[in-house]
């Protein structure tokens, strides 16, 4: 299987005439934009901004963040099952707007969703305040309910970043990036003596609100199951979970999921690759306890010797963490997992939910209670009263002079337990 | 909480949750399985009569667990 | 800071500061200008970065046997010479002496509010007891360590009085505080992730980024006998209050708990009570909050006799990443009213 990723690199972000990329700068036609959206009854209104890197914008309540792209050869449309056909994902050619993205905006379940600031000290914790964002923020119409509100948002997310890869598929790209490896047998006869890796990664998949789509199917319901690691880095993933702001896996996480690329970066090489496995993580402890079994499984019979398992959120999935971690050390699978902790405002609490001695590797992917404190920012997008009722923040946070001092967990991608960014707990 | 209410108190404290591990990771010493995380006590997807039926059963299983003699960690669960 | 000599003052014990070991134990607190004993060493490895404009000599035995006098008479010396750091030590694996600096160092710290610093060697008592007021250099546990103990004095001291924080103990020599603290690393996680796992899977040792916790145990409290004479309390996790949040409990990372009086209920309805968790799907919890909080059953089987009584009061929190730590002070808080209302037993729900 062989993908190509066609970047476009995009440095700046404004309105213009018509939606295209020039000189990197992204233009985008807002009436246009809007239109694109126009086939939505549930929104009583919509409106578009823009935020840059630098500039001194807060955008809250954020609910997904979507990298514009749209398949050009090998396909069409994008997100299969979404907006393009129910179709395995991952060959072809794909058109990326890189530095832009979508980030969509709208107060569904009152908290949980966190914020994203375009500089100052919140903007270094996370990775969307290096993107040039078109901000959707939505009114549903009245007596929506939050169910219908939040598929109805996704959509709209997906839509207008396909809209905006879709209407600059011209553009030269600046970066050709390639992912190729073929079927399982033909890599296990090209490396026969590196050592075999399985990715496990593990969604959130509570319930409405807190799910995960996987080509367009509610994954709450889905076994776990073999993926090509080009399928997720062409969209067969989709975010709609509205919980856990820091540790949420967004759309645009999944497809530039960075333990997906960092195995890739080291097959033929250090390691061979064997694929992801994304798997739930369920509100019964019978389902915990079929899913890593079966992960497990999957793995022994795959061959592996080694697995990565990610976590999404915390508390409950800790137990999923540690069932996977556990049932593939049990059979011999060597294991690293990565996750957040929990460890308090003061840094002296016990990280985790649960705790087993297998996972003995273990990835810290920061505190998600460590307090900071960000400065006012003269926009504000979206809805500033949110921050009220933020996961991690409280009715205090909210300063008259618009500064918060909030927990790291109100700001989007802040822990993101993909192991996207730099951060890290350490013992002080 | 549970843990700490106990030894505070120095009454048995039963834990009706869903996820067990967690429990026993955090020192619970009379454990019931709930039925879902969100809703531990009931199963309001099967009916009012079945819910309550559920609830029911879970807490004379919470209530035999206080009452019974215990040197360990237990798990009573519902059958 | 920068354009000004740090001033330093040293504290040691009456053997470093040649008054004799055990014989002299009793020395009286006192001050000299400059450095003294291994100050000398010390004021070397400062340069001209930090001047050490005096030393307070105590003896152990007055230290640790008069200890409120001691501290408060070394404390008004240590103030007298105007210090912008305390350094202390090092006490190795001495227990009168590494209890003397790391007293000194939190009282100093916390009176003065000045900087400071001391040397131990893990296992020193000092160390359980200061470890969270005054930042411990790690020392060998004796004098044999000495020059690498002022190293690390001087080094963290001198970052410490030019305001630069301090990073993860591993890395700056310090002993742990127990705190867990976000830094940026190198690389992101995904990449030390196959790192790990490559070295996991080679047999090579590899550093586990945070090594699985020791859960506590208690034992089993003895049952209850009488059942039909008992009086039950609910306890809850699953974040049900009354309805608009009277007490502002938190969605999640809850800091409060919240009692609440359900004498007169016998069911709880969307109209008085709901769910404000941040971790689950509210939606049942909404409609019916009993299949998390089972005060209608509990009162039909209070009823007909199967427990003697509900008890009038509800405890409740949200239980969604919130610290450990809070977790066991409400424990602790909600056991010791249930002991004094002469509850006998408890049902607490988890969502």
């Amino acid at each position: 299987m062989r993908l190509e990723l066609h970047e476009v690199h995009v440095s700046d972000i404004q309105w213009g005439e018509r939606t295209e990329v020039v000189d990197h700068v992204l233009r985008v036609n807002r009436e246009e934009a809007a239109a694109a959206l126009a086939g939505e009854d549930r929104f009583a209104s919509v409106r578009l901004d823009l935020a840059r890197p630098g500039e001194s914008v807060r955008i809250i309540p954020v609910k997904d963040v979507v990298e514009p792209r749209v398949k050009l050869k090998g396909g069409r449309g994008y997100f299969p099952g979404f907006f393009a056909p129910p179709e395995t994902a991952g060959e072809g050619v794909t058109l990326v707007l890189k530095g832009a993205a979508v980030v969509t905006c709208g107060p569904i379940v009152a908290f949980q969703e966190g914020f994203i600031d375009m500089s100052g000290t919140g903007a270094d914790y996370t990775p969307f305040s290096k993107t040039n964002n078109l901000v959707l923020t939505v009114e549903p119409v009245e007596g929506l309910g939050k169910h219908a509100y939040e598929e109805a948002l996704r959509l709209a997310g997906l839509k207008l970043a396909l809209y905006l890869a879709e209407a600059c598929r011209e553009a030269k790209p600046d970066e050709i990036r390639v992912f190729e490896k073929g079927s399982i047998t033909e890599e296990n006869e090209k490396y026969p003596d590196l050592p075999r890796i399985l990715y496990i990664c593990m969604a959130i998949t509570q319930g409405l609100l807190h799910d995960t789509f996987l080509y367009a199917a509610d994954m709450k319901t889905v076994l776990p199951t073999l993926l090509h690691p080009n399928e997720v880095l062409d969209g067969a993933l989709v975010s709609g979970n509205c919980v856990s702001a820091c540790d949420k896996n967004t759309t645009y996480h999944h497809v530039n999921n960075p333990v997906v690329e960092a195995l890739y970066r080291r097959h033929g090489k250090d390691l061979n690759f064997l694929g992801v496995v994304p798997t739930v993580e369920d509100v019964r402890l019978a389902g915990k306890e079929r899913a890593s079994s079966m992960n497990a499984a999957l793995a022994k019979n795959l061959g592996a010797h080694g697995v990565i398992v990610t976590e999404e959120g915390y508390g409950n999935p800790d137990t999923d963490l540690c069932l996977n971690a556990k049932k593939c050390e049990n059979l011999g699978i060597r294991t690293v997992v990565i996750s957040d902790e929990a460890a308090g405002t003061d840094g002296a609490s016990q990280s985790l939910a649960d705790a087993t001695p297998e996972m003995s590797a273990f990835v810290s992917s920061g505190n998600v209670n460590e307090m900071i404190e960000v400065p006012p920012m003269q926009t504000v997008l979206g809805h500033p009263e949110a921050i009220a009722n933020l996961s991690g923040g409280a009715a205090e946070s909210l300063r008259p002079d618009g500064s918060m001092f909030v927990e790291l967990q109100a700001v989007i991608g802040s822990t993101c337990e993909l192991g996207f960014s730099r951060i890290g707990c350490e013992w002080i | 909480m549970t843990r700490e209410i106990e030894k505070a108190a120095g009454i048995p404290v039963v834990q009706i949750a869903t996820i067990v591990p967690i429990m026993l990771t955090v020192g619970s010493n009379r454990i019931v399985p709930g039925v879902a995380i969100p809703h531990p006590v009931g199963d309001p997807a099967k009916g009012p009569e079945a819910d309550k039926k559920v609830r029911r059963e879970l807490l004379l299983k919470a209530l035999e667990a206080m009452t019974t003699p215990i040197s360990e960690q237990t798990l009573f669960e519902r059958k | 800071m920068s354009k000004m000599t740090i001033r330093v003052v040293h504290y040691i014990n009456q053997f470093y500061a040649g008054l004799g070991g055990e014989e002299a134990a009793n020395a009286l607190p006192e001050s000299r200008k400059g450095a003294v004993g291994p100050g000398v060493q010390l004021q070397t490895i400062f340069g001209g970065k930090a001047e050490i404009v005096g030393t307070v000599i105590c003896g152990d035995g007055t230290y640790g046997e008069r200890t409120e006098e001691a501290r408060a008479e070394c404390t008004r010396l240590i103030e007298g010479f105007r210090p912008d750091l305390l350094v202390a030590g090092p006490a190795f694996n001495a227990g009168r002496y590494g209890f003397a600096c790391g007293d000194i160092c939190s009282t100093v710290g916390k009176v003065l509010g000045i900087l400071t610093v001391t040397a131990l060697y893990p296992e020193n008592p000092g160390v359980e007891l200061f470890a969270k007021n005054t930042v411990i250099v790690q020392a060998s546990d004796s004098a044999r360590g000495m020059k690498a103990a002022l190293e690390g004095l001087a080094r963290v001291g001198l970052k410490l009085a030019s305001g630069e924080p301090l990073g993860p103990a591993r890395l700056e020599g310090t002993i742990s505080r127990g705190i867990r603290k976000n830094f940026f690393f190198e690389k992101n996680g995904a990449e030390r992730a196959v790192e790990m796992l490559l070295d996991k899977i080679a047999g090579r040792p590899f550093r586990t980024e945070y090594e699985m916790p020791v859960f506590k145990r208690i034992p089993p409290a003895p049952p209850i006998k009488d059942l039909g004479k008992a009086t039950i309390a609910l306890v809850c996790s699953g974040g049900i209050v009354p309805k608009g949040n009277p007490d502002h409990i938190r969605v999640s990372s809850a800091e409060t708990y919240g009692r609440y009086n359900i004498s007169e209920l016998y069911d709880l309805t969307p109209e008085t009570y709901e769910s404000i968790h941040g971790g689950y799907d509210r939606v049942w919890a909404n409609q019916d909050p009993d299949v998390v909080l089972p005060v209608d059953v509990m009162r039909e089987l209070e009823r007909e006799g199967v427990i003697g009584k509900l008890y009038d009061w509800i405890y409740t929190t949200t239980g969604t990443g919130t610290a450990v730590a809070h977790a066991e002070r409400f424990g602790r808080e909600i056991g010791a009213q249930l002991k004094e209302a002469g509850v006998d037993g408890v049902i607490l729900t988890s969502t």
